[in-house]
């Protein structure tokens, strides 16, 4: 396979209700080409988990899917603010998430630990000041 | 089905089985609004007084009381029939882990087309953020969503009138929507081939759509029971294997369905939600009395858990409940958007009639009248032995004494009062008996 296919979305920060649709238009996506249900919702969680936060905590950013012959590969990128330790926001249960979407359900600091436990490989490049590039890979 | 010995069939959702009903007292007791009496042996529901909350239907313990809904055969004439699914009905099924089933089971099932009420449900939350950032609206602001608590206000809470949020329940924006996009999709459909079900979760909507509350005319064609569509919708989902991304519901929508979900989606944390009749009754008690300083919203639901708990569901609520929070989890936030500026739109969501307040519990419309009657009732009451056993056919002491000033009962109909009556007639015999009969010697021992 010579160029591997690619989807682009743009996730904006301005309105918190609409964050999560970029997820379902990669689920739709990958569910036309075919893929294994256990790989689409593995998928689509990592990517749901990462478009939520670029919302919540960075004023949004981008999400891109690349499908090579042997694994797919989520990177999303912001603009925010960086995260000043990566090992504190990994912990199961530590957020920063506001007040006013905690009784939607968010805020249980949950999403990057997801984010881990759902792929295969996942790197975080973050500066403070500067933003944040999360690269998450699922093998097919 | 139609009961002819039962007016209250005709209006509202619950009719009685006659044959069924033992004339026992438990209905009589929970009714909220003290709108059930006994006669002749059996429940009669004032029809002025039920605001159709169901807790009859749901204590009956000879299922005497029977939800009166549409069944989809009801309407096979139509030429395009859209399936309105409340929120509710995606709780009610084991292992769910996409809405997609849902949507693609009901186009298996007879009909047409699915607009989910959960959409709707979005642009109302979108509305109310909006409405809440207004300085002209008095606050708390109540939800209206809840046919029952509209219509609990209208007859026993006239002064919060203008605190509910006069925005059209999301099913009734649901069915209108519904039915302008099938007519744009299908432009050889006219109005009347196009008939817009519900799937409810509650008997109270059969009713909101015969006495609409808000709006002139309800633009919903009928109301089906969830518990009815359910068995034949599993079936039609089994068979699907990877459904077509059909879902239009958000985590806002499907959060519509318990309680405190309508709240949430403010995403404003002073807002109080409530569930449970009595509860609700509460809590409009208190904001009466202006108890509640610094809330902006109040989320009522008369049902225990919420829609989750409406008396036409499957499962329980609070299991129906968990398996939302399960199937809410990746959704994205919301899925429907009021499009910036589209005053048509928004203009579509509000009331077009207003609620007015329905004084059946006044005693009489003119007030030295009313007076006259309370002290009255007063008076009766006061002979009564407060025990309210229910056994004269009113749910308390009280209401009897107001039954017998509005002219519809006797004192004879409390066993208490009447047992001391004919105690007294004993004594009475007894004394002429004693005094007839007696040795004189006898009398005259106790009086040394
Ligand atoms: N893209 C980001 N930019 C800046 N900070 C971030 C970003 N993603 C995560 N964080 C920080 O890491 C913390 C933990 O993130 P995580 O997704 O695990 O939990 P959460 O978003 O707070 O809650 P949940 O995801 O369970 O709703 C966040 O609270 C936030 O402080
Ligand atoms: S809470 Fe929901 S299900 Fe119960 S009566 Fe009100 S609208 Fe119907
Ligand atoms: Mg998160």
């Amino acid at each position: 396979m010579s160029v591997p296919l690619k989807f682009h979305y743009i996730v904006s920060g301005g309105d918190f209700t609409s964050a999560g649709n970029a997820s379902v238009q990669a689920k739709k996506a990958l569910r036309q080409l075919g893929f294994d249900p256990e790989t689409i919702r593995r998928v689509s969680i990592a990517m749901y988990e990462g478009e939520i936060n670029m919302v919540i905590h960075a004023d949004g950013g981008t999400a891109d899917i690349i499908v090579y012959p042997d694994y797919i590969e989520i990177i999303l990128a912001d603009k925010g603010p960086g995260i000043p330790d990566v090992e504190l926001a990994m912990q199961a249960g530590y957020s920063t998430a506001p007040d006013n979407i905690r009784s939607l359900g968010f805020g249980a600091g949950m999403g990057l630990p997801n984010m881990k436990r759902y792929t295969d490989d996942m790197q975080i490049d973050t500066v403070v000041g500067e933003g944040t590039t999360i690269t998450m890979r699922v093998n097919t | 089905m139609g009961d002819k010995h039962n007016q209250s069939a005709y209006n509202h959702s619950v009719s009685l089985d006659l044959n069924k009903c033992k004339g026992c007292t438990h209905c009589l007791k929970r009714c909220p609004t003290e709108a059930i009496r006994i006669r002749n042996g059996h429940a009669v529901i004032r029809n002025e007084r039920c605001i159709d909350c169901g807790e009859c239907i749901r204590i009956c313990p000879h299922q005497a009381k029977k939800a009166l809904y549409d069944r989809l055969e009801d309407f096979k004439d139509y030429k395009w029939k859209i399936a309105l699914p409340a929120p509710a009905l995606y709780g009610q099924f084991d292992n769910l882990d996409d809405l997609d089933y849902v949507v693609s089971g009901l186009l298996k099932c007879g009909f047409d087309d699915v607009f989910e009420v959960a959409r709707a449900a979005e642009l109302v939350s979108e509305y109310t953020r909006q409405y809440l950032q207004r300085e002209d609206v008095p606050k708390p602001v109540i939800s209206s969503a809840c046919p029952v608590v509209v219509r609990l206000i209208s007859v026993r809470f006239p002064y919060l009138l203008d605190n509910v949020l006069p925005v059209l329940p999301p099913v009734e924006l649901a069915a209108r929507m519904a039915k302008e996009e099938a007519m744009r999709k299908h432009p050889e459909l006219r109005e009347e081939d196009i008939c817009a079900l519900f799937i409810s979760p509650c008997p109270a909507k059969v009713s909101y759509v015969r006495n609409p509350l808000g709006t002139a005319e309800s633009k919903i064609d009928g109301v089906l029971a969830i518990r009815d569509v359910y068995f034949k919708l599993v079936g039609a989902m089994k068979g699907i294997e990877c459904p077509e991304l059909s879902s239009e519901t958000g985590l806002i929508g499907v959060s519509w369905a318990g309680t405190g979900g309508e709240s949430s989606a403010l995403l404003n944390d002073k807002y109080l939600a409530a569930d449970g009749i009595e509860n609700v009754i509460k809590v409009l008690d208190e904001i009466e009395k202006e108890n509640f300083a610094g809330l902006e919203f109040i989320e009522l639901n008369a049902c225990n858990g919420g829609c989750v708990g409406g008396a036409l569901n499957v499962e329980n609520p609070y299991i129906a409940k968990a398996r939302l929070q399960n199937l809410r989890r990746y959704l994205p936030v919301a899925k429907s958007r009021l499009a910036a500026k589209d005053r048509e739109a928004e203009e579509r969501m509000l009331w077009d009639a207003k609620v007015a307040y329905s004084p059946v519990m006044q005693l009489d419309a003119d007030r030295g009248e009313a007076m006259r009657k309370m002290q009255k009732i007063q008076t009766i009451s006061k002979c009564f032995s407060q025990i309210d056993c229910g056994s004269c056919g009113a749910p308390t002491c009280n209401a009897l004494a107001e039954d017998i000033v509005r002219g519809e009962a006797s004192e004879d109909d409390c066993i208490i009062e009447m047992r001391r009556q004919i105690h007294a007639i004993y004594d009475h015999l007894g004394k002429i008996v004693h005094e007839t009969y007696a040795p004189p010697a006898a009398d005259k021992e106790t009086k040394e």
